[in-house]
């Protein structure tokens, strides 16, 4: 027997969930929803359960990284990517919140998917996202991490078509799938340079160079490796995360069933990106050029999407941008320099987002299918337990003091203020995407679940979701709550429990603003404030246009006609690409190359050449006339172009057959 | 020790005596002629497994000769071996010979007997090549592969079946030709036909190519092979050779035809004439990458579903002869993996494809759309094969595509920046078309009532389903046995040094005063008994 059973068995947590999704696909088609039911939960939650083990014996065993090779995948020349696994902090956060709420979204499914067709491929699938996500946190390598990070696109893109009947579903996934391509074409040479630099794609291997200063001076420096291989690798992060420009997969998203939503599209595949970068944090932090446009990115992100969520009328739609808008917020963290805020965030984002959107299923769940909130209103007293989750959610997500979002975000604030590159800028965009933050959740909620009922009561039964959505929504609620707290004691100049977590990973850039000197701490408490005061303001502004004057955002709307129709349509940025990209490709592909290039060029020169060959052999045909007179003047002609060619030939005297060299 | 001896010679000609037995067979005798052709090609598969065990993993040079004279004047030998390339060549030979032939199981209807005799044949045609190591043997099976093919497609082909087999038939003879011409020259220069005796004349330096002839031998020989391969701009005769040519031609043509020419540039290209292989290889590329992107972009607007599949090989075998001419050993390991995987993946989309015909006899997607929901198993089988063909980890086309990759860019960072494009649009196509076909509410009333995936048909695809899985985790097993012959061509290509040094305007001059008179070869004659004798 092992010490540490399960970390010595480490793929005994991704491969739970496979065996789970392999079970239910092959045979689940004809069993009852208990039986599928029984084996997701089972697999997820054991594999919870191990993950929990795992971080316990991790901790116990007192080492900086946990690191095992199971086996080689793939071998060619010195490259070697292997099946390895680590474990540190910052897998330790990922995994346990990767199994923690996908677990409690699966118990959520069970009951919202309850009467949809198709339920054994469904939860298949979710068992896919689950294995392949554990493999992308717990990946020891760039290739391993690969697998992973294309293999969450697969289950995204299959879940967005589960309606698969709808065009707008398959078109979402296929969408979804093709943008994140995009991004790995980044990414995949991202590794190819890296590889091509140090020779390796081992987490270990690379990073620890650092220290034997064994990094090749073709690294550094403006265009050095660290510099474009950083840029490469985010672009991929850019895909998966729909940060600017490759965002637009995301909201189309939305068309997948809600805890897909909520797990995929907000808790967890979406900030894989946040997560590659906090884990590549050694090369950005010597590519200050890759450091300044991750902040950049994310904070225009932040700002770009908080302001097409404030005039969507689809409840999820808003959410959606949403997730943009914070993932805007981890990239932001990251850019700054400030890991472990971008990861705090990453976590209770996690909790409060993926709480939104089990909230909203349950709203539209309640509503039998509806998402439009100009058709809700006044749910509040209806459904009470959604209601009071969501709000609690909806206090962590726009930064009310002592829910989880609050602390989060205002390190982020903090951290993007103190940053030397462009902090001011940085910070501003930043805290007014906080106000509008505030602004359309406070938005959503008034318009939900506050106010009158705008709709038909008679064709619309409202009634509370069963307890197998609540239950996940209450936990959430709570984690949502005091997720955060672990951070709580830096406000009163006490240890932040979180960045110190994190510390061994992050290394001690951050102790500095730990140890806290106290003007730093004042001004962290300032800011703070300047963040609250957003947000109350966002909050106001919501209240009286939604809930005190009913009516004043439609005449907002129309005075301010031009900027709400860009807006209402997303900036028409989706037309753009279909304009300068799909379209222009579809043409060329089909009228120039296929067309043009390959039926009248190509193929027209081969028939042209086989009609030539017949035609001269028609011609020569008819030399051979029998004619003997005729052949004399053949011979007397032949005889005269051999003996012409052997005086004027340039090069005579050589034998013409054998002169190839 | 296994049994096995002369093993490389009952793998060629052992399909060969099934052919004949099967002529012995009444012609309307539809069942036995089906089931003793799968039984042939099924021990025969069985066979080729025997190579596994019997070439040590490992091992540089080749394997398991065989060595007979055959005529005396010219010098023309039955000469066989093996190397890690080639053993994997004729698995997959042997391996989706009785794919195929359970695949025409039920839609070859028409001279049954000629039919199954014409898919033995050709697998004695397309194994020979593989197992060659004389020019001329090599060139007599390279040519005995044409006719069943041709006659394959020709005959039990769709609506324009001959047009369609004339163009590949005279596609490839232009090619043969020229490479013929190629042979002939090499002969006339060391007078022997054998390939590893040329290659050692090489490089003890006995036979010394002039730059000039060295170019024009090498696109002789490299000629043949881009057509076969096709690479784009030779590509036209193969969307026309798959549209018409039945699933199990299509299987095999994509599948091992396409791939007799990326492996005639690893076993002849390269080792034969490694200075312009480096001065081509920068065209080479140009053209490959041209393919890649092209062949994708041409597949995207493709109405015609098996089209867009011959089109996605054209692709594909682009990525497999950029990492060969990349020169580095991780893209080569790539391209020989490709070309394996690439065989699985399109060999089980055409499969898929071929199904669908059988059911609606057409090919054309806009005849399709929702079958996802009469045929939900068929539609995950196609899922799962285009999954592989565009290069999903875990899948069998991820290892090879990005070994290809990820070598190229260690030498050239562009190419494989350019290449890489390809990995965008393959999920483009192939998303896409899946979406036409299967996703979506039903459009056409008769695709209401198509049956799902029958027994036979799901047992066909499943094995297909395991082996893409199995090669996309376990791919060290494959890949632990290629390498050696692997770095034995790039030890061949670049024998000197590292790639980044050796631009060719070095090596132009130090081969320059070493210009053969044309007797100089004609001396190296006894080398080559010398090295015959010996055996």
């Amino acid at each position: 027997m092992p010490t540490y059973p399960i970390l010595e068995y480490l793929w005994i947590i991704p491969l739970l969930p496979l065996l789970g999704s392999a079970i239910n696909g092959l045979f689940g088609e004809k069993w009852p929803n208990k039986t599928v039911n029984w084996v997701a939960l089972s697999s997820t939650g054991l594999s919870f359960a191990c993950a929990l083990e795992a971080v316990r014996e991790f901790f116990a065993s007192g080492q900086a990284l946990f690191h095992k090779e199971f086996f080689t995948w793939i071998a060619a020349g010195n490259f070697r990517a292997g099946f390895d696994l680590q474990m540190d902090q910052l897998t330790v956060v990922m995994v346990l919140v990767v199994t923690g709420v996908g677990w409690l979204i699966h118990i959520y499914s069970t009951g919202y998917m309850a009467h949809e067709g198709g339920y054994y491929r469904f939860f298949s699938y979710l068992n896919l996202f689950m294995f392949f996500m554990l493999i992308l946190v717990l990946a020891a390598n760039y290739v391993l991490l690969f697998v992973g990070w294309e293999g969450v696109g697969l289950s995204s893109y299959l879940l967005i078509g589960f309606y698969f009947l709808r065009k707008s579903a398959a078109d979402a996934g296929k969408k979804a799938f093709i943008v994140n391509r995009i991004g790995d074409f980044g990414f995949m040479l991202g590794m190819f340079l890296l590889f091509r630099t140090f020779h390796t794609l081992d987490f270990q291997t690379l990073f620890d160079a650092q220290h034997a200063a064994a990094w090749p001076a073709e690294a550094y420096g403006q265009f050095g490796t660290f510099t474009i291989a950083c840029l490469l690798l985010f672009m991929g992060a850019c895909g998966k995360s729909a940060q600017l420009p490759l965002y637009v997969w995301l909201p189309d998203a939305m068309e997948g069933p809600t805890p897909v939503s909520a797990l995929i599209h907000a808790a967890t595949m979406v900030t894989a990106g946040v997560y590659v970068v906090a884990r590549s944090h050694v090369l950005f932090t010597h590519a200050p050029t890759a450091m300044l446009v991750v902040a950049i990115v994310g904070c225009a992100t932040a700002f770009f999407a908080a302001t097409i969520g404030l005039v969507q009328t689809d409840i999820k739609k808003v959410l959606a941008y949403s997730t943009v808008s914070q993932l805007g917020y981890m990239f932001l963290a990251c850019g700054v320099g400030a890991f472990s805020a971008g990861i705090f965030h990453l976590m209770t984002h996690a909790f409060f987002k993926a709480l939104l959107f089990l909230a909203a299923g349950s709203v539209i769940h309640a509503m039998g299918g509806e998402q439009d909130m100009n058709r809700m209103g006044g749910l509040g007293k209806k459904i009470p337990w959604t209601y009071v989750t969501m709000l609690l959610a909806t206090f962590a997500i726009t930064g009310i003091p002592f829910w989880a979002g609050f602390f989060s975000k205002d390190a982020i604030l903090f951290a993007a203020f103190q940053s030397q590159t462009g902090g001011t800028a940085l910070y501003v965009f930043g805290l007014l995407a906080a106000l509008l933050t505030s602004f359309y959740m406070f938005r959503l909620i008034f318009l939900t679940f506050g106010g009158t009922r705008r709709f038909d009561e008679h064709k619309v039964h409202v009634h509370e979701s069963p307890w197998s959505m609540l239950g996940p929504l209450v936990v959430l609620a709570v984690l949502s709550t005091v997720g955060g707290w672990l951070a709580l004691p830096a406000l009163f100049q006490g240890p932040d429990y979180f960045a110190n977590f994190l510390g061994p990973v992050f290394g001690g850039r951050e102790t500095a603003e730990a140890a806290g000197d106290i003007a730093a701490h004042h001004l962290e408490l300032i800011l703070a404030g300047v963040a609250v005061s957003a947000a109350l303001i966002g909050l106001g502004v919501a209240y009286w246009l939604y809930l005190k004057k009913p009516g004043k955002a439609d005449e907002l709307a129309k005075s301010m006609k031009p900027a709400y129709t860009t807006l209402l349509n997303k900036y028409y940025v989706d037309e753009l690409y279909a304009a300068v990209v799909v379209k222009p490709l579809l043409w060329i592909s089909t009228v120039v190359f296929w067309k043009a290039v390959d039926v009248t060029v190509i193929d027209g020169a081969v028939n042209g050449v086989a009609e030539g060959l017949t035609n001269v052999g028609d011609g020569v045909r008819h030399t051979q006339s029998g004619n003997t007179r005729s052949y004399a003047v053949w011979v007397v002609v032949g005889a005269i172009v051999i003996i012409a060619v052997i005086f004027f030939w340039p090069s005579a005297g050589k034998p013409v057959i054998g002169m190839v060299r | 020790m296994l049994p096995g001896g002369h093993l490389l010679s009952v793998l060629i000609f052992f399909p060969a005596v099934g052919a004949l037995a099967l002529l012995l067979l009444r012609g309307d005798d539809h069942k036995y002629i089906r089931y003793l052709s799968l039984i042939v090609s099924v021990a025969e598969f069985i066979f080729s497994l025997f190579l596994l065990f019997k070439a040590p993993v490992g091992a540089s040079g080749y394997q398991l000769e065989e060595f007979a004279k055959w005529i005396n004047q010219p010098p023309i030998n039955y000469h066989l071996g093996v190397d890690g390339i080639s053993m994997f060549l004729v698995i997959l030979t042997t391996f989706l010979t009785p794919i195929s032939i359970l695949a025409s199981w039920k839609s070859v209807e028409l001279r049954v007997k000629e039919f199954f005799i014409m898919l033995l044949m050709l697998e004695v045609g397309v194994v020979g090549v593989f197992l060659s190591l004389d020019l001329f043997l090599f060139f007599l099976f390279w040519e005995v592969m044409l006719i069943p093919m041709a006659l394959l497609i020709g005959i039990w082909g769709h609506e324009r079946r001959v047009y369609a087999a004339v163009k590949f038939v005279l596609y490839t003879m232009a090619g043969s030709i020229l490479m013929l011409v190629g042979i002939i020259w090499l002969y006339n220069a060391t007078g022997t036909f054998d390939l590893p005796t040329i290659q050692q004349m090489l490089a003890n330096g006995v036979l010394v190519l002039a730059p000039r002839t060295e170019m024009i031998l090498f696109l002789a020989f490299f000629l043949a092979f881009a057509i076969k391969v096709p690479l784009f701009p030779l590509h036209t005769w193969l969307p026309d050779a798959h549209v018409e040519a039945p699933t199990a031609g299509s299987v095999m043509l994509a599948g091992v035809l396409l791939k007799m020419g990326t492996y005639g540039m690893i076993r002849f290209c390269l080792p034969l004439f490694p200075d312009a292989s480096r001065r081509a290889a920068g065209w080479v590329a140009a053209l490959a990458i041209i393919g890649i992107i092209y062949g994708a972009l041409v597949a995207m607007v493709q109405p015609n579903l098996k089209k867009l599949v011959a089109y996605s090989s054209v692709s594909h075998l682009g990525f497999v002869v950029l990492g060969i001419f990349a020169f580095h050993n991780i893209s080569m390991q790539g391209a020989v993996y490709q070309m394996l995987a690439h065989g699985i993946s399109t060999g089980a989309l055409f499969l898929v494809v071929g199904m669908l015909h059988d059911r609606r006899h057409t090919f054309e997607i806009s005849e399709y759309g929702g079958l996802a929901t009469p045929m939900p198993k068929l539609a995950a089988f196609f899922l799962f094969a285009a999954l592989s063909s565009l290069g999903l980890p875990m899948l069998n086309g991820f290892v090879g595509e990005y070994l290809i990759l990820l070598g190229t860019y260690q030498h050239h960072w562009q190419w494989a920046s350019w290449a890489a494009l390809g990995v965008i649009l393959s999920a483009c196509y192939l998303l896409w078309s899946y979406q036409r076909v299967f996703f979506g509410e039903i459009t056409k009333e008769k695709n209401r009532t198509l049956p799902d995936a029958s027994v036979r048909e799901k047992w066909i695809l499943a094995t297909m389903a395991v082996v893409t899985l199995w090669m996309g985790i376990g791919s060290t097993y494959i890949t632990r046995r290629t390498a050696a012959a692997a770095q034995t061509v790039i030890d061949q290509v670049e024998p000197q040094r590292p790639y980044e040094a050796s631009a060719p305007s070095q090596i132009m001059p130090s081969l320059a005063p070493m210009q053969p008179t044309h007797t100089a070869p004609r001396a190296a004659k006894p080398i080559s008994f010398e090295r015959l004798e010996t055996r």
